[in-house]
């Protein structure tokens, strides 16, 4: 039973991708398991769509290597892509043809299809079934490009920002879709922008930034990590704040707000620093850091590294 | 192959819908063979045999390498450019049903235009059809034609940058060809030595020169440069630019623009 079903869905070890003297990934190593949502964050021009593409096998990594589960994207590409689903980020399919000879064609790829029909109603394509691609939305063409990444029932799906286009209900559409598949033991793979997506789906995130990865974890202890990201203190008004090793402003007359990555010890100096100055703390409050804070402040350049 | 079919289909009715594309590619060598037809169409050349009869033999190589070599490439640019090639690359779909599906394309394509310029050839000039033993030299040639031109297709395509141009682009040696290889000027014994010997290398001319034994009197030989129809040359030029064209093909296929 131990045989290489146990390989991990993919298997990233010391990855570049270059296109002639830009480094688009710079040395990446990830291990992702079977069965897991992955979100792979970060700016556009992070790297994340190269990562992407070598994992498809679309690109062969300049060094280093890629194995997907268990094999060589490139090398083993025949055999390989019965099992995987790929949505590229844009990319007319046939824009003549209508939504669902699209589907149906890519259904005539798969061993074994889903019903072209169902899948249709579950993405909100019936409508669009005879509409020509280059008349669909774009809300639409991603829907259907959902589709047609799903509809050999992969093992491991790539999206790249898949949900980039559609409308709220759509969104949300795919949003469970996507918990259905992971509750089917499908390995999905994701790129996106939204934090609230990434926050909601995924099991592990991965943060990237210049082509290498800044941060790796679950969205809870990426949170975790970073504890209180902002400190709102009620005192005495016209404190001298530059003597407070913390970025801080008096936002009102008495009302200050201290922000940075403020873990117990830095709590603990704020509120002494308070104590130092004989002000009189009259209320305290204070924000827990979302996905979003942990994520701007990895890859912004402006804000200095918080950790 | 229920997958090569499939592609076929979608790349049929993919063509067919796209209006303009197909009043272009499809309708114009037609139309020219009107326009020089009924301009040219009272002379006649030394072996008595008309103008316009000339031309339709001609243009049918006009009309495939039109259609083989102009829709192959600019179909495979654009399918590059758009992405298309690129999903398909991300599908269980083997490489050769891709190929297949634009084969089935390109040959019913040109069969279609064949068939259109020899109705406009019988129709209009009054150009008789020929025997059954012509008919089966027209299978070969037409066939070599087709492979020929397709192949160059695909591997022509691999220079174009961007699909917008691909129509230009294919189109400058498609004209030029034209003009030396005896479809818009025959005999070619007008065009100097030097011109004759460069329209030599390339398939155009010997698929012009087939198609004439094929469709005109066999006393229009004497209007061949060499005096006769010389179809095993045809046989072996045609041969080669097929094995040069895979050949290419295999050198140049890319997947993507992304990809070098």
């Amino acid at each position: 039973m131990v045989g290489g079903d146990v390989a991990a869905a993919v298997e990233l070890s010391d990855v570049v991708v270059s296109y002639g003297e830009k480094t688009a990934v710079g040395g990446v190593s990830l291990s992702m398991p079977r069965g897991r949502v992955l979100a792979l964050l970060g700016h556009n021009g992070a790297g994340k769509t190269s990562l992407l593409q070598v994992c498809e096998g679309f690109r062969r990594p300049d060094a280093g290597s890629a194995r997907v589960l268990g094999l060589d994207p490139v090398g083993d590409h025949d055999e390989l892509m019965p099992r995987l689903g790929i949505m590229l980020q844009s990319g007319g399919v046939y824009p003549w043809a209508a939504a669902g000879e699209i589907l149906r064609l890519f259904a005539s790829f798969a061993a074994n299809p889903l019903d072209t029909g169902m899948l249709m109603d579950r993405l909100g394509l019936r409508k669009v079934e005879r509409t020509r691609f280059r008349r669909l939305s774009g809300g639409e063409q991603q829907r259907l490009s959902l589709a047609v990444a799903l509809v050999g029932r992969p093992e491991l799906v790539f999206l790249d920002e898949p949900t980039a286009g559609m409308d709220t209900e759509a969104r949300h559409t795919t949003w469970q879709l996507i918990e259905e598949l992971r509750a089917d033991g499908v390995s999905v793979l994701l790129t996106t922008h939204l934090l609230d997506e990434a926050e909601r789906l995924a099991d592990d995130v991965v943060i990237m930034k210049s082509g290498k990865i800044a941060a790796t974890g679950t969205p809870a202890s990426l949170t975790a990590a970073a504890g209180i990201d902002l400190l709102e203190v009620r005192a005495d008004p016209g404190l001298d704040l530059l003597t407070l090793p913390f970025p801080a402003k008096e936002a009102s007359p008495g009302e200050y707000s201290i922000t940075g990555a403020l873990d117990t010890r830095a709590l603990a100096d704020v509120l002494g620093w308070f104590a130092a100055t004989g002000a009189h703390v009259t209320a305290v409050s204070s924000r827990r850091r979302t996905l979003e804070d942990v994520y701007l402040s990895l890859t912004s350049d402006l804000v200095g590294a918080s950790q | 192959m229920n997958t090569s079919l499939s592609r076929g289909h979608v790349e049929l009715l993919q063509f067919f819908r796209d209006k303009t594309a197909l009043v272009f590619t499809f309708a114009f060598p037609a139309m020219l063979l009107l326009l020089f037809g009924t301009i040219f169409g009272d002379q006649y050349n030394d072996a008595g045999v008309s103008a316009s009869r000339v031309f339709t033999a001609s243009m049918i190589a006009y009309g495939v390498l039109n259609t083989a070599f102009v829709t192959m490439g600019a179909g495979l640019a654009m399918d590059r450019e758009d992405g298309t090639l690129k999903r398909l690359r991300g599908t269980p779909m083997p490489v050769s049903a891709y190929l297949v599906g634009k084969a089935l394309l390109v040959l019913a394509l040109s069969l279609a235009e064949t068939a259109l310029l020899l109705l406009v050839g019988v129709l209009v000039f009054d150009m008789p059809l020929p025997d059954a033993s012509h008919w089966l030299t027209f299978t070969w040639i037409f066939l070599l034609s087709v492979i020929a031109c397709s192949l160059l297709g695909v591997a022509v395509s691999a220079l174009v940058r961007n699909a917008r141009n691909a129509g230009a682009i294919l189109n400058v040696p498609v004209v030029a060809l034209q003009f030396i290889s005896g479809v818009f000027i025959q005999p070619m014994s007008q065009l100097p030595d030097w011109l004759v010997n460069v329209a030599s290398i390339f398939p155009v001319r010997w698929m012009a020169q087939g198609f004439r034994y094929v469709f005109l009197p066999e006393s229009a030989s004497s209007q061949e440069l060499a005096g006769s129809w010389e179809l095993g040359k045809v046989a072996l030029v045609l041969g080669v630019w097929c094995v040069v064209g895979l050949v290419l093909c295999l050198m140049t296929f890319r997947w993507s623009d992304s990809d070098r």
